[in-house]
């Protein structure tokens, strides 16, 4: 009975968003130190309300996926800015206020709140020091020196509000622009690798890696007022709570007081929910803690977190693979042909992968789960081929003449012969999974990645190593796993 | 009672048998003697239907083997290869069994065959319990041939069995060989390249050159009465070679 229930409680938390969602509300984020705070502390004040229990979804990739997110009901409610709204989201340059904006939103069962006080916009940086040097005091004037070298955010560079856009304006034409993740930006800037990235106004790194920020003159960047984009389902289902939201955010929050709190997550060690917590309070955080011991008891969490991601994915491939293996070998023509869209879906980016799951699955591990175990298809589904097809044909002639039956064949001659091959690729498919699972944190799917993609927005090597670490062991861990195992499953007389 | 008539089978453009066409006659070791690629090997496969004739019959029985009765036909051979063609990840009791596990015999009548075998083979229990890759070739062969007999086929068919023998073990099982086949009166179809074997087990024999009989009739005949003259330059091309005989 206790294990009856056990399963179904597992398999509740691996269905896909959006069944039975009893008085919760899901709190979205993207992937950077504002965005986790602020929904941290959407979190904290639907906790106070009372009215429903928060759950956090945070860390999720760019804006296309929080926003498939909310659509899909993955995530309730998640803190976005006006601009973004209008240019990206609702493709509208025109919608400047938020009363257009939340006219605009209607429709699609959205709501925003009003502005929550900062405006976080996007700014060009450069080190102060370097500024002094050139003269450089607003963007025009790295028209005067193309040979600066750029690094700007992925979304930046593509945004028609970012990089097209502002050089077209200015008519800019600097030599060498890079694509890089902001947190890696930061260190290149400090080191003088990167003389110029795109950065947003309340950033805490700032003021202390000593960057200046290059004047708009011409106005190129629209505003971007910091809002909660929710679902208005939600808002009507827990009228009081987002009440409560939109008393305890709205223009409570300007844009000083953002950058500090960032500066707290980024740079003063401090968690994040410790930051929330410190807005919320109106003060500084309290003294002690720190990051290190609520991250070990988060690491014990995590190891599950991934141990399930890894066995359940790799689990599934192999209850797929192999029999997707011997069909090949069999069908030698359709076999090809398989084993082609196997490979095809193995090209294509892992990260790619998981963001394709989103609009059919939604977030969670669901979709992490799906994409995990199509991307360990391959070397379980192609070495259960090879090892059928490098059989010896008389001992399958011998199976005929002895009237085995093609089922006793494939169990007792066919498979145990390819024994040492399908148990490489197990293998294979193992550790790498191990690696690529870490992923999942980029669409909620949770494990080691979260923090990863944490310890990236907050600029934080510990944390960064804190999941990237024990996902090398847990790799590590596996394979000697697996050296075991073959003892098991391959046959004596097959080992060397 | 093995027949072909007229059977032809190409590899592409190779043609492995032309026309051949042959009588086994039942309850006697018949041999098929030649060199590699003279088509011998062939045959037995066509007899098996592990392969089908181009053009020609192959009738077992009076039934002609074919894609529909390859099948019901299999079931009365026993098939024997070179080094014993054993599953390297079976024991050799597990090989020898295979066939009458799948049969759905019970234990107790398995386990009796199997002790029959063993006595017949020589083989005892400890030897049987070991990997093919732990036995010598001697005793990878024998194991070969108790799972050909496991099910007691009628008709048993050995491609060199003896091939990947050294000379001495090669005599004596040729000698325990004949003994058997004398006392279990199947019909046997050897495939050899090896005239001593092809005198001392076959009271028939068939002398193959690319893919074409050259004479069929007992040793005696071919010694005697040569068909042509190459088999007399078979024949003794082979006893020149052989190291029994050193010259002075």
């Amino acid at each position: 009975m206790r294990a009856l229930t056990g399963a179904v409680a597992l398999l509740v938390t691996l269905l896909p968003a959006g069944a039975g969602a009893e008085g919760v509300i899901r709190v979205g984020s993207k992937s950077f130190t504002e965005s986790y705070i602020l929904a941290e502390v959407v979190a904290q004040v639907i906790e106070q309300a009372g009215e429903a229990r928060a759950e956090r979804r945070v860390g999720l990739g760019g804006t296309g996926l929080t926003q498939r997110a909310l659509e899909s009901g993955a995530i309730d409610v998640y803190p976005e800015y006006t601009g973004t709204l209008a240019r990206v989201i609702l493709k509208d340059e025109t919608l400047l206020t938020v009363e257009a904006l939340r006219a605009r939103l209607e429709p699609r069962g959205l709501t925003i709140s009003a502005s929550l006080g900062f405006a976080n916009t996007y700014a060009l940086a450069v080190r102060a020091e370097q500024a002094e040097r050139l003269g450089l005091r607003t963007v025009g004037d790295l028209a005067r020196h193309p040979e600066l070298r750029a690094a700007f955010s992925s979304g930046f560079l593509e945004r028609d509000d970012g990089w097209p856009g502002l050089r077209a304006r200015y008519g800019l034409g600097l030599s060498r622009v890079e694509v890089m993740e902001h947190a890696v930006t930061y260190r290149a800037i400090a080191s003088g690798q990167v003389d110029v990235m795109d950065v947003f106004s309340t950033d805490g790194q700032l003021e202390r890696l000593r960057l200046r920020l290059l004047e708009d003159d011409r106005r190129f960047f629209p505003d971007y007022s910091a809002v909660l984009l929710a679902r208005r389902e939600m808002t009507e289902r827990f009228p009081r709570t987002w009440a409560r939201l939109r008393e305890a955010l709205e223009g409570r929050l300007d844009a000083a007081r953002m950058a500090r709190l960032n500066a707290m997550a980024d740079l003063d060690g401090r968690s994040v929910p410790e930051a929330a917590a410190a807005f919320l309070r109106g003060g500084e955080p309290a003294a002690g803690g720190g990051r290190g011991r609520a991250l070990l008891g988060e690491l014990v969490a995590l190891t599950a977190d991934h141990l399930l991601l890894v066995l359940i994915s790799v689990g599934a491939a192999v209850v797929l693979g192999i029999p997707m293996g011997v069909l090949a070998a069999r069908y030698r023509r359709a076999g090809q042909l398989e084993l082609s869209v196997i490979a095809m879906l193995q090209t294509v980016p892992a990260l790619a992968l998981l963001m394709f799951m989103i609009p059919l699955f939604g977030i969670g591990k669901g979709p992490a789960l799906v994409a995990l175990s199509l991307y360990a298809l391959l070397p379980i589904a192609r070495n259960t081929y090879a090892g059928m097809m490098a059989i010896e044909p008389t001992l399958l002639e011998i199976a005929w003449v002895l009237r085995l039956g093609r089922l006793r064949r494939l169990l007792r001659v066919e498979l145990p012969l390819s024994a040492i091959a399908i148990m490489a690729g197990v293998k294979t498919a193992a550790v790498t999974t191990v690696g690529t699972a870490t992923l999942a944190a980029f669409i909620g799917g949770g494990g080691y990645g979260t923090l990863i993609v944490r310890g990236l927005a907050l600029d934080d090597t510990a944390t960064i190593l804190a999941g990237a670490a024990p996902a090398a062991l847990m790799a590590l861990a596996f394979h000697a796993l697996f050296e075991l195992l073959d003892r098991v499953v391959i046959p004596r007389g097959l080992r060397a | 009672m093995i027949a072909l008539r007229e059977v032809t089978k190409r590899f592409g453009a190779t043609v492995a048998l032309d026309s051949v066409s042959l009588d086994v006659p039942p309850g006697a070791t018949h041999v098929l003697l030649g060199s590699s690629g003279s088509g011998k090997s062939t045959v037995l496969r066509l007899i098996l239907g592990l392969a089908a004739p181009d053009a020609g019959t192959v009738v077992v029985d009076g039934v002609t083997v074919d894609a529909g009765s390859r099948d019901r036909l299999v079931a009365r051979m026993g098939y024997v290869v070179q080094d014993g063609g054993l599953y390297p990840h079976l024991t050799a009791v597990d090989n020898v069994t295979l066939a009458a596990d799948a049969q759905g015999w019970p234990r107790g009548r398995i386990a009796a065959r199997v002790a029959e075998l063993a006595g017949m083979a020589g083989l005892d229990a400890a030897t049987l319990g070991r990997y093919p890759r732990e036995l010598s070739g001697g005793q990878r062969q024998r194991v070969g041939l108790m799972r050909a007999l496991m099910l007691d086929p009628p008709v048993l068919l050995l491609d060199e069995p003896l091939g990947a023998l050294d000379p001495i073990v090669r005599a004596e099982l040729q000698d325990q060989l004949g003994h058997l086949f004398a006392t279990l009166a199947k019909t046997v179809v050897l495939v050899t390249h090896d005239i001593r074997e092809a005198a001392r087990l076959g009271r028939t024999i068939t002398l193959m050159t690319a893919g074409r009989v050259v004479q069929h009739g007992t040793f005696a005949d071919l010694v005697e009465r040569p068909a042509t003259p190459f088999v007399t330059q078979f024949l003794t091309a082979q006893t020149l070679a052989t190291p029994a005989a050193p010259a002075r």
